[in-house]
């Protein structure tokens, strides 16, 4: 075909009715990392489906790229690379190739073995996601092996809990992610597109009270615009992955309790700085920092205090969501000052999670004790397991490797685990901003070639539904609600 | 009982009963009687049956699209505005085709005599004059063992005067006749429409049934004198050159004819000063009213309250019909009183001297939350009881018109014995619209809108005939002549569609030129026709330059030079939006997959395990009859449809 190319769906399309039709009838191709994310050991990224072999074709290749998975034997595995669209080289992998009906879901299926690591399954799972297949749900694949009938039929009832279960954890820690900007940011996002829609269906229903004339020029900019927001969004998220990644670790004490100099030392020359956030917000400090192999997100947060100060009240605001969201908790006291309702404020905060304590300031007089602040733990968390204390000073830098060692150790004993639920929400996100930059590409097409008005909102609606996938908000009666409280309508 | 009935004993024996005659009661009747059974239909007036007692239109942008699929299911009202209209105009034209709406102006008087006339030479079909005050019935027992339980079954209906009629199924289409109440400012008169009698018993019969009522609100506009209207002070709508008509079965040519013009002029700060200063006067804002309207005709006084910003709304001027000096005031329906009502109009240009002939007026009745009913209109909880139209909550003539066809189709198909008809929302609108009646809560009067159906590209005006003609054929409405034709139109679309894909042109000189000609970039390597035809300077029409087998072809097939204009029209549209269309119709076979899935009647929720509460309690209330139709009530996770598919598998193999 020559010349003027008639608007035509890439293969990779889909509609939110599309997304939700499939993941109940099981129509698709799946995937998913099967296995927990953590730095060491072999990670598992599993693609269940009708097109699972061909979307492993087109993301493996054997070091002679002489083999297909499409040809080899069922149940058999190979050694071999995943690579992405540029066919550079993500990881070195062994692919399982199992056909249907002798596996786990009883669909074809593809694992590929990786060397874990959580940046590098992730990478796999986008390049997977990219070529055809689909995020899996929470308990999909289960689901699947007994739809299939893969799985007795007693243990119907632990499936369904399960779905439940799952979802339910998916979305709280989907929602917990959200309480900041890019909640917002969709939420803004959404409401714009759905302005438009509803401009363009109440003129549609009404075109004798509401004229669309001029009005594709004007959409286009509005279009255009919101591409770049989410263009824009797409592209931190990247950063914001690697924010989330490692144990979320938050250092909380009162003002001036040797906070900012405790995070110094961690990310001072002698240890490894990852990386450096940019863009972080005046009233905390975040840093990406390795201890002895464990990777920590390290936030420092403004100092608690009752204050009255609005700037510093939105700090101490900061710190104490910061402290709920946290993996571990560091508490740093100042053992030259006496405890008071701040501490015991901050003590609170602690509740059920890890902790350590920094009696810092160790080098000068020691007016709390461990035993005071012992009573102080034991008053306002009665019952709370013993938190470990640990004497330092930042000023002589002493106490530091004690420290260290002991976080480390809550590590392997797995006191602290890092969520890598947050890791997978995160990845889910994207690929919804994407869809949603795909279907507003599409609008902008759809402008440029001079369709008519009503094929616009086809695909503003697609990108409404990719967004509200984020924030767990689905379409419903949202444009009947818009059209009327927006426009005019006639009779 | 507390109903002064007669007490004489007057017995008969019918098929079906329907209640009120009113487009969707007219519509119900003709189905029923035309598929053989035995049929009365009652209203309080013979002389207001198919009345319009509000706008003087049948159509417009979606509405247009439920006459269109009435008519090719073998539906009455197509034909009947074919005969009786005085203004056509297809709305959207410069729009995708999926929005064009057609809309007619009606002579009111011709259209209501029209239709009576149908209703009175049908055969089967019974007109009678009463008041239904009763509705009749007995339990019956469903199942063999002792377990089995009862379910109340319609036996028939009796009226005001005495008389009973047994029949096997009733259906309800009493608009807005059910305790009704008219309100202008402070006066309020307990009548129906147009001053005609309220039906005022049978609320009273149905709640004692355990159906469970509710009060909605419409309203309507002043009527004028048309002596009054200066109408050098408004712009003239003529209607279209060219008349569509709305029924398939019209033949275009005997229809174009000599057409009556509408006005338009606007309100403007006066007007609405007037409103703001009487707003206390408002029955609605004096909290008078009780019952919820529409928020998509709102009254002249809501506008002006909810859109302060705006200078000024539009104001049709319509005629009521061809023997009538009456003058519909489009978008000024009101509730305030009369004086104000007065003074209000009298400030809008040409309407300085008007008269009124009637005052505007909003009415209150009584009405069900359809989600009482199965997609086939027929009550969950009583057999043999269906209804529709306005009773049911929806608004307007065509609504009304292809819900009481699709209960009068179920009703005869279930007295038949044989399977009710379910429109599902990937094939018409009609389906759209009783599937959002049943599933979804509606918390207004529910107006067709064409951003409801989700698969609108496909469900288009021109198309209805190629999506429901052949349903209509199966129920028994539509004659084999009619679907002999409709498979022969069938056959050429997608014949011609074959050849212009494979009639391929070269990248020659002739081609070249012709693509200059129409400012259409030129071919580098060979291309089709259709290929061509989906650039958007390019049509059918104009391909025919280099299209040299196009007459030969057609002369092969019909014996005449050019394909007909409604063959031509599809291939157009088929290949232009194929995309999109191709697209549209890969979300219907996901979305039918949904729908097949049926979930066993009387299924007991509280034996799915892991259901959230708010989704048993949904589930339970709605009682769908797909997993399709279980996903779209709200309060239902995908999640929970989840679990419920896990269920049903193990349900079914158990």
């Amino acid at each position: 075909m020559t010349g003027f190319v008639y608007p035509v769906f890439s293969e990779g399309f889909r509609d939110i009715f599309d997304f939700e039709r499939d993941i109940i009838m099981n129509t698709d191709t799946i995937a998913a990392i099967a296995t927990a994310l953590s730095d060491s050991g072999i990670g598992i990224v599993r693609i269940s489906g009708e097109n699972a072999i061909a979307v492993g074709d087109a993301v493996f290749r054997t070091k002679k790229g002489e083999k297909k998975l499409s040809s080899v034997k069922s149940h058999t595995i190979h050694y071999g690379f995943i690579v992405d669209e540029q066919e550079n080289i993500v990881d070195e992998v062994m692919a399982a190739v199992m056909l249907s009906p002798h596996t786990y879901t009883r669909e074809d299926t593809v694992e590929i073995n990786c060397h874990g690591g959580v940046l590098v399954m992730q990478k796999i799972l986008e390049t997977v996601l990219k070529n055809g297949a689909r995020m899996a749900q929470p308990g999909e694949f289960t689901k699947r092996a007994f739809l299939n009938g893969r799985i007795d039929l007693s243990k119907a009832e632990a499936v369904m809990d399960l779905i439940h279960a799952q979802n339910e954890y998916a979305l709280s820690s989907s929602i917990n992610q959200l309480r900041g900007e890019l909640s917002q940011q969709v939420k803004k996002l959404r409401a714009e597109i759905l302005y438009e829609i509803a401009f363009i269906e109440s003129a549609l229903d009404d075109p004798e009270h509401i004229s669309l004339e001029g009005y594709p020029g004007r959409l286009l900019e509005k279009v255009n615009s919101l591409c770049e927001e989410i263009e824009k969004l797409i592209s931190t998220a990247d950063n914001g992955k690697r924010i989330k990644e490692g144990i979320f670790t938050v250092i909380v004490g009162k003002p001036n309790a040797g906070k900012s100099s405790l995070m110094n030392l961690l990310t001072g020359e002698e240890k490894a700085i990852v990386t450096e956030i940019a863009g972080t917000t005046r009233d905390v400090l975040e840093e990406y920092i390795s201890l002895h192999g464990i990777g920590f997100h390290v936030i420092d947060t403004a100092g608690i205090r009752d204050t009255q100060d609005t700037v510093e009240k939105i700090g101490v605001e900061k710190a104490k969501k910061y402290a709920s969201d946290a993996d571990l908790i560091v508490y740093m006291v100042d053992v030259s000052v006496e405890l008071d309702e701040s501490d015991r404020e901050i003590i609170s905060l602690i509740g059920e999670k890890n902790a350590v304590i920094l009696l810092n300031k160790s080098d000068l007089k020691n007016i709390v004790t461990e035993e005071k602040l012992n009573a102080l733990i034991a008053e306002v968390l009665p019952g709370h397991k013993r938190i470990p204390m640990i004497k330092t000073s930042t000023l002589e830098k002493t106490g530091i490797d004690l420290f260290e060692n002991t976080v480390r150790d809550m590590f392997f004993q797995g006191d602290i685990q890092s969520n890598h639920q947050v890791v997978i929400t995160n990845l889910r996100h994207k690929a919804a901003l994407q869809e949603a930059c795909e279907s507003l590409y599409l609008v902008r097409k759809s402008i440029l070639e001079g369709m008519p008005e009503d094929f616009y909102s086809i695909d503003l609606m697609s990108a409404y539904a990719s967004l509200g996938t984020i924030i767990g908000e689905e379409v419903g009666e949202d444009l009947i609600e818009e059209i009327f409280s927006k426009f005019c309508m006639g009779k | 009982m507390g109903v002064n009935c007669a007490m004489s004993e007057v017995r008969k024996k019918t098929d079906v009963c329907v209640v009120g005659a009113g487009h969707a009661g007219c519509e119900a009747a003709l189905a029923c009687a035309r598929l053989g059974l035995k049929t009365v239909i009652f209203t309080v007036s013979v002389d207001s049956i198919a009345l319009m007692p509000c706008n003087p239109n049948i159509g417009g942008t979606s509405k247009g699209h439920l006459v269109r699929e009435l008519d090719a299911l073998g539906g009455e009202m197509g034909k009947n505005i074919d005969k009786t209209f005085i203004q056509s105009k297809m709305l959207n034209v410069s729009k995708g085709p999926a929005v064009h709406s057609l809309r007619a102006q009606a002579d009111k008087a011709e259209y209501s005599r029209a239709m009576r006339m149908v209703l009175e030479n049908q055969e089967n079909l019974l007109i009678r004059q009463a008041e239904v005050c009763e509705l009749l019935w007995e339990d019956e027992k469903i199942g063999e063992d002792v377990s089995s339980s009862f379910q109340k079954k319609i036996t028939g209906v009796k009226t005001f005067t005495g008389t009973i009629y047994e029949c096997k199924a009733v259906i309800l289409c009493t608009g807005t006749y059910l305790r009704a109440r008219c309100l202008c400012g402070e006066a309020i008169t307990y009548t129906g429409p147009n001053g005609l009698q309220a039906a005022n018993h049978l609320t009273d019969s149905l709640k004692k049934m355990g159906i469970v009522m509710r009060r909605f609100k419409t309203g309507t506009p002043a009527r004028m004198d048309r002596r009054s209207i200066d109408f050098s002070k408004m712009e003239e709508q003529p209607g279209d050159e060219r008349i569509v008509p709305f029924s398939f079965s019209t033949d275009p040519e005997a229809i174009q004819k000599e057409q009556v013009s509408c006005y338009l002029t606007y309100t403007n700060e006066k007007t609405h000063e007037i409103i703001r200063n009487n707003l206390d006067r408002s029955p609605i804002y004096a909290g008078i009213i009780e019952g919820t309207g529409p928020r998509y005709c709102p009254s002249i006084e809501d506008k002006v309250v909810k859109f302060a910003e705006k200078e000024r709304h539009q104001v049709f001027i319509e005629p009521e019909g061809l023997s009538t000096n009456e003058m519909y005031v489009g978008g000024m329906s009101s509730s305030l009183p009369e004086d104000v009502q007065l003074a209000m109009y009298r400030t809008v240009p040409g309407l300085e001297h008007c008269e009124m002939v009637r005052n505007a007026y909003a009415i209150e009745y009584d009405c069900i939350d359809a989600k009482q009913l199965y997609p086939t209109l027929e009550f969950k909880d009583i057999k043999g009881l269906f209804s529709g139209g306005q009773f049911n909550g929806s608004s307007g003539y065509e609504e009304a018109a292809c819900q009481g066809l699709v209960a009068g189709i179920n009703a005869s198909m279930e007295i038949l014995g044989r399977e009710p008809f379910i429109f599902d929302r990937s094939e018409s609108y009609i389906g759209v619209l009783i599937d959002d009646l049943v599933t979804k809560d509606n918390r207004e009067p529910y107006r067709m809108m064409t951003s409801r159906a989700e698969y609108r590209l496909l469900l288009r005006q021109d198309n209805a005939d190629l999506r429901l003609r052949e349903k209509g054929y199966q129920a028994g409405l539509v004659s084999k002549e009619q679907m002999d034709a409709l498979l022969r139109k069938k056959e050429l679309i997608e014949k011609e569609i074959e050849r212009l894909k494979h009639t391929i042109v070269g990248a020659n000189k002739e081609i070249q030129l012709f693509l200059e000609a129409h400012g259409s970039s030129p071919l580098k390597t060979a291309a089709s026709l259709a290929e061509l035809m989906c650039r958007p300077e390019l049509s059918y029409g104009k391909l025919s330059e280099i299209d040299k087998e196009r007459t030969g072809f057609s002369m092969e097939l019909t014996g005449k030079p050019s394909l007909p204009a409604q063959v031509i029209e599809q291939v157009e549209i088929e290949i232009k939006y194929e995309g999109y269309i191709v697209r549209q119709k890969r979300q219907v076979e996901q979305y039918k997959k949904m729908e097949k899935k049926k979930i066993p009647e009387g299924l007991d929720y509280d034996q799915v395990p892991s259901l959230r509460l708010e989704a048993r309690q949904k589930l339970k209330e709605f009682k769908p009859v797909s997993v399709g139709q279980a996903s779209r009530i709200s309060g239902v996770s995908p999640a929970d449809i989840s679990v419920l598919l896990v269920f049903l598998e193990h349900y079914n193999k158990a």
